[in-house]
């Protein structure tokens, strides 16, 4: 009887099973994401729709050069991200830790250009709660966009915290050569989760930092 | 041989030397709370619900005794909302929500379906510490001096009034939302990736297909609730205020938000009952159940309709009328699967042999009460009745016929039922017969009358009535003081059979099911020898049952 | 598990659609389109997302019931947020006696 492999959880018969089960799994989790993240979404749907020049006025007071760039940074870490998946399947190493390196390279600056634009709204009087000043048409509708900014770009940002953590932990697995082309599911699963985030900020930029733009 | 099903005990000595299983495998208090044993993660998750589930009687409790008199003056009236408030939180998310998933569901379905243990047993060990914390944090609330915003947590009351314990309490409903989620995410990952060979969807038992629906529940609803409830500790906390009136925010959005789990949240404290009632009804009867597909069907019908229907709750509270009717008339139709098992129950029991064990006689009590609860909810779900009767104690009988008539019977039924499998004993019989005519006398008074307060205009959460529905008040007082009485004596000689009882052999009820054929109580791994499922699922009648 | 790895181009070539896309996304911002905006710009993210799903998360060559699940999270999205709106999209269909 062949020997189990070192990774095969005694619950599984194969690891096959293992990994059909992670990666079920893991869909499973990102789909309570979508409904967490849901919510605040249907709020912003429906404040949106009853305010929308309020909506307008408070997407203008965002940064669209630091949104755009986040944007785009986050998007190039989702494709070293698919790559570092493809690579470990291949049992390329060295490229793994390099993808996975620049990953959260990325990540970590879009955290930095993050807490810049939320320093800038510090400095601006724009947090609600704390020091909002607002001298133009329906300041309080106003607000509450800029609430909705802040609940959705901070509840991102912690989930993308949490991915930088799930991410150093995938190094460390890497370094210590415990994946194969047999064995790769942990990674896989990371990866994504990692993906799901990139797709939350992809409709929170044009949402937040788009809205009539024109005007 | 068509054998009645009465537990017959096997003579002694019952084995020639101890035999190891998984609770003998490891002494010590480390071996239990380090444990990723689903077998034992389900006791832990029954001690903690167990003590929650006394908590929140003993709010009942105060409340009932403040009713005694019109004038209610036991408590203050701010005390009395703290009352309702505690009692809500406490039973709904620290003993309902998980009792059968988290109890019977993580003990039997490894079992059921054949498999060592679930996908992921080190998550379902974190969810029972997840549970803990939760409740501790809500503990701690109470004991600080509680909340008193109503378990429904309303806005702008809670966000901005209210002075009580809202934050301990959000944050620690918050947590143990996360415990609901990972057990669905769970026992939905293993019912699809662990059945073993031959098992397929069709031959499942229904307590599993029960069991998936709430599951889908846990997964696609407790988020809202917990962006729901984060929302409001922001506003809270740093007057970030979604739900703000001065900003221009609508407080009926906490509300949509909060009942498009809170609704959903319903069919979890109804579904696994009815799927223990699906069990313990063909091995009461020795007759297959009538209509598995319909049964199997109407369970995830019910989940999914369940969610189109939140709005029910909310036809005064300033919704649209239109968008009240889609969900008056959706409301209609989710009771149509609920309905349909009820019918598939009562089918199964046309021509059986019945023997009256007390399994059976909690899933009697499950049939009728829950029926009466289910009609009661369309008397509700009607926009013009509900207008009259929406917040009286019409609502409340018509909630507790279901949750503590239905899903607390379902639960005693279930525990019983599974009491042999779980702890190797049988419990004494006629002591758990009486348990159960007690708690159905003591129900029924306790909650019969408050449908005819609250017809009559009592409204809920007051803690003072006019003089007139005295009578009634007092009946019900009574009939909580005879339910306590029932609720207590299982934990007594549930207790007393751990060490008492009489020892069981693998299949006192002579039931069909994978769970049966592994000896009670199981060894650690479940089986010697992962079995191979070649049968239907109720296959009651065919002569090859063995004890 | 046992299907081909998807290709490097392939990737690449996602990944240049998702810059395209972006770009596009933001330049028409600036354009005015009345409602129409809204609409391409919700256009433009759910087909960003697609490609990220698809490619990226594998979901074109997995299992049917992992495509499920992840249709049944943008439904259960959808009607969480359709519902929710319907409400306050109809109120003012009968007039109340206090405007919202």
């Amino acid at each position: 009887m062949p020997e189990a492999h070192a990774a095969l959880a005694h619950q599984f018969e194969d690891l096959e099973q293992q990994h059909d089960a992670a990666t079920l799994g893991m869909w499973i989790f990102l789909v309570t994401e979508v409904m967490f993240f849901g919510g605040l979404l249907a709020g912003y749907t429906m404040y949106r729709s009853v305010y929308p020049s309020a909506f307008a006025a408070g997407s203008r007071l965002c940064e669209v050069t630091l949104g755009l760039t986040n944007t785009l940074i986050l998007i190039t870490s989702s494709f070293t991200m698919a790559l570092a998946v493809h690579m470990t399947q291949r049992g390329r190493r060295g490229l793994v830790l390099a993808l996975l390196g620049a990953t959260m390279a990325l990540g970590a600056v879009f955290l930095g250009v993050k807490f810049l634009e939320y320093f800038h709204k510090y400095q601006e009087h724009l947090i609600p709660g704390a020091n909002f000043v607002y001298s133009g048409a329906s300041a309080g509708q106003v607000e509450l966009f800029i609430c909705f900014y802040f609940g959705l770009t901070g509840l991102h940002a912690l989930h993308m915290i949490i991915g930088l953590g799930v991410l150093g932990v995938m190094m460390a697995f890497v370094w210590c050569d415990r994946f194969s082309p047999v064995h790769y599911a942990p990674i896989e699963v990371a990866g994504l989760y990692w993906h799901f985030v990139d797709i939350v900020w992809i409709f929170l930029f044009p949402l937040l930092y788009l809205v009539d733009l024109h005007r | 041989m068509n054998a009645t099903a009465t537990a017959r005990a096997l003579p002694e000595p019952l084995e020639p030397e101890p035999r190891e299983d998984y609770l003998n495998a490891s002494y010590g208090v480390k071996s239990w709370l380090l444990t990723t044993d689903h077998k034992r993660i389900a006791l832990l998750y029954l001690s903690s619900i167990t003590g929650m589930f006394f908590v929140g009687g003993a709010f009942a409790v105060l409340m009932r005794l403040n009713l005694l008199t019109p004038d209610g003056e036991l408590v203050s009236a701010e005390t009395y909302d703290k009352l309702f408030t505690m009692h809500g939180l406490i039973m709904i998310f620290f003993f309902l929500i998980p009792s059968i998933p988290a109890v019977l569901g993580n003990f039997l379905l490894p079992l059921m379906i054949g498999a060592r243990d679930v996908a992921f047993p080190r998550l379902n060990l974190l969810s029972w510490y997840i549970f803990m914390t939760g409740a501790t944090l809500a503990l701690v609330s109470a004991v600080s001096g509680g909340v008193d915003t109503g378990w429904t947590f309303y806005t702008p009351y809670s966000t901005t009034y209210s002075n009580t314990h809202v934050m301990a309490m959000a944050i620690g409903v918050f947590i143990t939302g996360f415990s609901s989620i990972l057990t669905g995410l769970n026992f939905i990952v293993t019912m699809h990736t662990m059945r073993a060979p031959g098992l397929t969807w069709s031959r499942m038992p229904l307590f599993l297909w029960s069991l998936y629906a709430t599951s889908l529940i846990f997964v696609l609803g407790t988020p809202v609730l917990a962006i729901s409830l984060l929302a409001l500790a922001a506003e809270r906390l740093f007057g970030i205020g979604i739900f703000d009136p001065k900003l221009g925010g609508d407080p009926v959005l906490f509300q949509h938000l909060f009942w498009f789990y809170s609704h959903p949240a319903v069919y979890v404290m109804i579904l696994p009952g009815m799927g223990v009632v699906s069990e313990v009804v063909p091995c009461f009867a020795r007759k297959r159940i009538f209509g598995y597909g319909f049964v199997a069907f109407s369970s995830v019908a019910i989940a999914v309709i369940g969610f189109l229907v939140w709005g029910h709750h909310m036809f005064v509270a300033g919704q649209s009328v239109y968008a009240s009717l889609i969900f008056s008339v959706l409301s209609y139709l989710v009771a149509i699967p609920s309905a349909i098992k009820v019918f598939n129950w009562t089918a199964t029991l046309y021509k059986s042999t019945i023997t009256y064990d007390t399994p059976m006689l909690y899933a009697f009590g499950f049939i009728g009460l829950f029926t009466i609860g289910g009609l009661t909810g369309l008397f509700l779900a009607a926009l013009a009745v509900d207008v009259h009767v929406h917040d009286t104690y019409f609502v409340i009988a018509h909630f507790h016929y279901i949750m503590v008539g239905g899903m607390v019977m379902a639960f005693l039924g279930g525990i019983h039922f599974w009491w042999p499998k779980i702890s190797g004993r049988l419990y004494p019989e006629g002591w758990a017969r009486l348990s159960a005519l007690v708690v159905f006398l003591g129900f029924n008074l306790t909650f019969f009358p408050q449908f005819i307060l609250g017809y009559l205009g009592m409204p809920r959460r007051y803690h003072a009535y006019p003089p007139e529905f005295q009578v009634l008040n007092v009946m019900s007082t009574a009939g909580a003081s005879i339910l306590g009485i029932g609720y207590l004596m299982p934990l007594v000689y549930l207790v007393w059979s751990m060490r008492y009882g009489a020892l069981a052999p693998p299949n006192p009820w002579l039931a069909t099911g994978l769970e049966w054929r592994t000896p009670s109580p199981p060894p650690t791994e479940n089986f010697e020898e992962l079995p191979i499922v070649t049968e239907e699922a109720y296959a009651y009648g065919d002569e090859t049952i063995h004890a | 598990m046992t299907a081909q790895p998807v290709s490097l181009k392939t990737y690449a070539g996602v990944f240049g659609m998702l810059l395209v896309l972006t770009a596009a996304t933001t330049a028409v911002a600036y354009v005015n389109l009345g409602f129409f905006n809204v609409i391409v710009a919700l256009t433009i993210a759910v087909s960003k997302a697609l490609l990220v799903i698809l490619f990226f998360m594998h979901l074109s060559r997995s299992a049917h019931r992992t495509q499920i699940v992840a249709g049944t999270g943008i439904l259960w999205l959808l009607i969480l947020i359709t519902f929710t709106i319907s409400d306050v999209l109809t109120r003012a269909w009968i007039s109340q006696p206090v405007g919202w």
